[in-house]
């Protein structure tokens, strides 16, 4: 089966709390280069929050636990961040309502959705040094990879690969919206904090999928 | 950095708590903890005004919330967009079955944030609509209006618009007011020394010792040029003439003048501040009608100070005199 169910697949939301709740110091240094340098704390907090909440209701299914972390987000979370991944993650799990599983097609929808809902409310274009640089490319990949015919891991190895080579073209850009884009040319040189995370949400998302996928007996 | 601070992540909700503490004859809170509204009760019928922005400019947003002024305010976290549940929150506290004005200023956070809450409050049959501030002239070229930044200016607003919603006037009219008074007016800040959100222990943009940084904005973000500190009379040309082009000030114009510090600033150092550019107005033959000057829009412990001019017609005149009572504003009737 190239599937995981939506059950199995929910545990997915402990790794996603818990790296950026480890890497929260590392995204608020990066965030700091250019911007306020809070992206990592309230980055943290809120999926720290998050992952204390879905402790309490064992049993979740991905988008029950995509829709909880959003939630949270959205709620608990101002600035940019804040309501971007929250509708990120919420209508994400939008996406995954009426199945019991999730595969290449499921995922490729799961993922147009969370772009589609990071557009619609922020102004960010690619190339303007933001998660958007990260989404873009690793949704794209996703796609070529499966109309190239490739399998639900291949096809997740190459969104991991264009997430982290998107992250670090962010390196090269000017920033154009958001706090950093006041600091025009001097933004050049430094990765943007929410691309940042982005990579590390998708990349691990990825490897909680590829990890269920290889661990499932062939049939 | 000494600050008189328990917990660097409960700044704000500490210092709110305090707020409440101090003015309760002012303001009150309400179900969310950042959400607070004016303790003074309005008939219904009454458009609401509802404001909202990141902590760390006190007395902005919460000073402006009391009569004659905003109904509710929402708080964020230090220099970040409040939550767009918390601006849905304040909106409700706001309503009075008139509608409700949010007056906001244009940040891409707070943006987001209050389209979103709209949304929320459409769903509750509450109808908002929004007037954005973007009153820094040195945030953006004029011919890019839209991509500058709200900064003291909204508090011109505010009261023109709290004024006109007490005489009755429908939402439609208060919107209209709080957009014209945004649009006739232009403020420009000039940074001394930076500023520390406690959360992140070290500034995160430095002004060099003996240097200025004019055009600043409220959270470090670069201006058009950094000089060597000049004496005050000059600094007062270089902000005022910024303005006065901008805004195409001129002979026999009507104005409103704000002073600002931005937080570590001497009172004292704004009053003569505010000397200079009172005589420098005269000598252009514009007439001051309104003049306010200490702190009313900081940015944490940043020195430095902002200007903010707005011309007046006949309405902005009056709403501007009307009494209000706030902790960051009262005028007395």
């Amino acid at each position: 089966m190239d599937s995981v169910t939506l059950k199995d697949a929910g545990p997915i939301l402990f790794d996603l709390t818990a790296i950026i709740v480890r890497e929260q110091g590392r995204l608020s240094e990066i965030d700091g280069q250019t911007g306020d340098g809070d992206h990592g704390v309230n980055m943290g907090k809120g999926f720290r929050m998050a992952g204390e909440r879905l402790q309490a209701k064992p049993g979740f299914t991905l988008p029950e636990g995509l829709e909880a972390l959003g939630d949270t987000l959205l709620s608990d979370i101002g600035g940019s961040m804040g309501p971007l991944y929250g509708t990120f993650f919420t209508d994400m799990a939008e996406a995954l309502n009426g199945s019991d599983v999730v595969d290449g097609p499921r995922f490729s929808a799961m993922l147009k959705a969370g772009l589609d809902a990071v557009q619609g409310l922020g102004e960010a274009k690619p190339g303007d040094k933001t998660l958007v640089d990260v989404i873009v490319p690793a949704q794209q990949a996703f796609d070529a990879a499966q109309s190239g015919g490739q399998s639900f891991i291949q096809s997740l190895e190459a969104m991991k690969k264009a997430a982290a080579e998107g992250l670090e073209a962010t390196r090269g850009m000017v920033a154009k919206v958001g706090r950093a884009s006041r600091l025009g040319e001097r933004s050049r040189g430094t990765l943007d904090a929410g691309a940042a995370s982005c990579e590390m949400i998708l990349s691990t998302l990825a490897d909680g999928l590829i990890a269920r996928l290889t661990s499932q007996p062939q049939a | 950095m000494n600050r008189i601070i328990n917990d660097p992540e409960q700044v704000a909700d500490e210092a709110i708590h305090g707020v409440v503490a101090a003015f309760p004859e002012i303001l009150e809170k309400t179900d969310n903890p950042r959400v607070l509204r004016a303790t003074h009760r309005r008939g219904t019928g009454k458009v609401g005004i509802v404001t909202g922005g990141g902590s760390g400019h006190e007395p902005a947003f919460l000073g402006f919330v009391g009569a004659g002024l905003c109904d509710a305010v929402a708080c964020g976290e230090i220099f970040a967009s409040p939550t767009a549940k918390s601006f849905h929150a304040a909106f409700k506290a706001a309503d009075a079955g008139a509608g409700v004005a949010c007056l906001y200023g244009n940040y891409a956070g707070d943006n987001m944030n209050v389209k979103m809450a709209v949304k929320l409050a459409a769903k509750d049959g509450v109808e908002v609509r929004t007037v954005v501030a973007n009153d820094d002239v040195a945030s953006a070229a004029r011919a890019e209006k839209e991509k500058r930044r709200g900064v003291a200016g909204e508090v011109m607003m505010w009261k023109a618009a709290g004024g006109l919603a007490d005489e009755g006037g429908d939402l439609a009219q208060v919107i209209a007011v709080a957009q014209k008074a945004i649009d006739n007016t232009g403020s420009i800040g000039i940074g001394l020394s930076a500023c520390t959100i406690p959360a992140a222990g070290k500034p995160n943009f430095t002004i060099e010792p003996g240097m200025m940084e004019v055009g600043i904005g409220h959270h470090g973000e670069p201006g058009v040029a950094v000089l060597p500190v000049k004496p005050a009379r000059e600094m007062a040309e270089l902000m005022l003439d910024k303005i006065i082009e901008d805004l195409s000030f001129g002979r026999g114009d009507d104005v409103a003048v704000l002073v600002s510090g931005l937080g570590a600033t001497p009172v004292m150092e704004l009053y003569l501040l505010y000397g200079h550019i009172d005589e420098m107005l005269k000598a252009r033959g514009i007439g001051i009608r309104h003049r306010y000057v200490g702190n009313y829009f900081t940015s944490l412990e940043m020195m430095g100070a902002s200007i903010t001019v707005t011309r007046l017609d006949s309405e902005l005149d009056r709403l501007l005199a009307k009494p209000a009572r706030s902790i960051g504003l009262t005028v007395t009737g």
